[in-house]
């Protein structure tokens, strides 16, 4: 029999981290025990894409700084949570392990989509084994086939590039990034790439993987058929097209799984008392914008969702107030691309319909306006680290820009 | 408390500007620029500032 209350957090990556600071930071003073698949603590992932790929990055370089706060988590790394009984407060280790708790914190993100085909060649970027695994192939003159154009397939594109590589991007898309920067600032990236020697085979998908049986008897990827009867030679292929939610362990919950979690605007799961959703899992409206819950895959959604569902968390265990202001997150996000840094405020995927250049132009320096009805909703910068600060305090008090 | 910026990591992309204005800044070069020994009511801030740090470049110490 437990005396003290225990929180357990499935997911021990940013999501899983801020969320045991933030329920410290609100004098949760109970057990807090941790659960992540991967063998690591809570690391940094952006530079996966990027920095790690050009060079080797250990795992001390890229792990999150533990607060004194969180010094007393428990972490059961390296083992995943396969099942959950929701109603008793139970979830279940792919260890055997069964573990009660008063309340669960759900922050076991997203894993990246594969296509089938032969698997040495292969890769995703998702965790630091993946980046290291890449790395060791990505050579001067190799072949490199990076699969879907957005923001990780165009990262991987340029660092590729940069250190030598040939490399040929194929998604089904009109142009790069299109969706949320729409097709004339993705025209635009797409031109800075190809000045730097990046192919685009673009309105095209993959019809197959090829292959043959490599020196050690596996089976290697050689190329690829794409949809519209082109053949591709490749000795390395990135697979950027998308992601797929950790939720099966909550199948058999009665919970709407349809797309991530579904939360209410406190990001407490719907229905249920004392479970709360955080990070990139979590479907939630977002009343800055409107009433339609979301999923959003930035950056800086893990800590903002965290700060207020560990709140919530704790008023549902009787602990705490709550917390009377509604979840209105700013989204940002940003990509580096050699040398070209874009940054994004906002929700510019809402204003696809209509896009204005506000400042620059397209073939520099320039700030691009996503605008709803009118309204400005999303503004996305390259280049113009000065501007930032102006039009995101325009994105958060919704003020009309001067002219 | 001490404010520690490593600026071979930092790529100046400004979060931390707006998490704590008083302690960070982005200069005319779009460069950041830093107060190294902030006052101790700002540390909400500046812990907020080391969170949002897109290179974690940002450390603390008392």
């Amino acid at each position: 029999m437990r005396t003290t209350r225990r929180v357990v957090i499935a997911g021990a990556s940013m999501g899983g981290l801020r969320a045991a600071e933030r329920l410290r930071a609100a004098g949760f003073t109970g057990e807090i025990v941790a659960i992540g698949d991967e063998p690591h603590l809570p690391y940094n992932r952006p530079p996966l894409s990027k920095e790690a790929l050009a060079t080797e990055v250990t795992h001390d370089a890229l792990a999150f700084r533990l607060r004194p706060a969180v010094a007393d988590v428990t972490w059961r790394l390296g083992v995943r949570v396969v099942g959950a009984d929701l109603d008793a407060r139970a979830v279940w280790l792919g260890d055997g392990a069964e573990l009660t708790c008063d309340g669960l914190v759900i922050a076991t993100g997203m894993r990246p989509r594969r296509l089938p085909g032969p698997a040495a060649g292969r890769h995703v970027v998702r965790t630091l084994e993946d980046a290291r695994d890449l790395r060791a192939e990505l050579r001067p003159g190799v072949n490199v086939l990076v699969v879907g154009a957005g923001f990780i397939g165009c990262e991987v594109a340029a660092t590729a590039r940069t250190l030598g590589a040939s490399v040929t991007v194929v998604a089904p898309e009109d142009a790069p990034m299109r969706r949320p920067l729409g097709y004339e600032l993705g025209t635009a990236l797409r031109r800075r790439h190809e000045e730097r020697g990046v192919t685009f085979l673009l309105g095209r998908t993959i019809a197959a993987f090829l292959g043959e049986i490599g020196e050690m008897g596996e089976n290697r990827v050689t190329g690829a058929a794409l949809s519209d009867g082109t053949r591709l030679d490749a000795d390395v292929v990135v697979e950027a097209v998308g992601s797929v939610a950790n939720t099966e362990w909550l199948d058999g919950n009665g919970l709407d799984l349809s797309d991530g979690v579904l939360c209410d605007g406190a990001l407490r799961v719907e229905g249920r008392h004392g479970v709360v959703a955080v990070g990139d899992i979590a479907r939630f409206p977002n009343p800055r914008y409107d009433g339609v819950p979301r999923r959003v895959e930035h950056w800086s959604i893990p800590t903002d969702t965290a700060k207020h569902a560990a709140l919530t968390l704790l008023a549902d265990l009787g602990l705490g107030e709550g917390i009377a202001t509604p979840f209105a997150p700013l989204p940002t996000f940003w990509s580096d691309q050699y040398e070209l840094r874009l940054q994004s405020f906002g929700a510019p995927a809402l204003g696809e319909s209509d896009i204005r250049v506000l400042e620059g132009d397209l073939g520099g320096e320039v700030v691009v306006g996503y605008h709803r009805d009118g309204e400005l909703v999303g503004v996305v910068l390259i280049g113009m680290p000065s501007a930032a600060a102006r039009y995101r305090a325009a994105l958060l008090n919704r003020t009309p820009l001067a002219a | 408390m001490k404010v520690i910026v490593d600026m071979d990591v930092c790529k100046d992309h400004g979060q931390c500007v707006f998490a704590a204005p008083e302690v960070f800044q982005i200069n005319e070069d779009g460069h950041l620029v830093y107060v190294a020994e902030p006052d101790e009511s700002l540390r909400d801030a500046v812990e907020e500032a080391a969170d949002v740090c897109p290179l974690q470049a940002i450390t603390i110490e008392d």
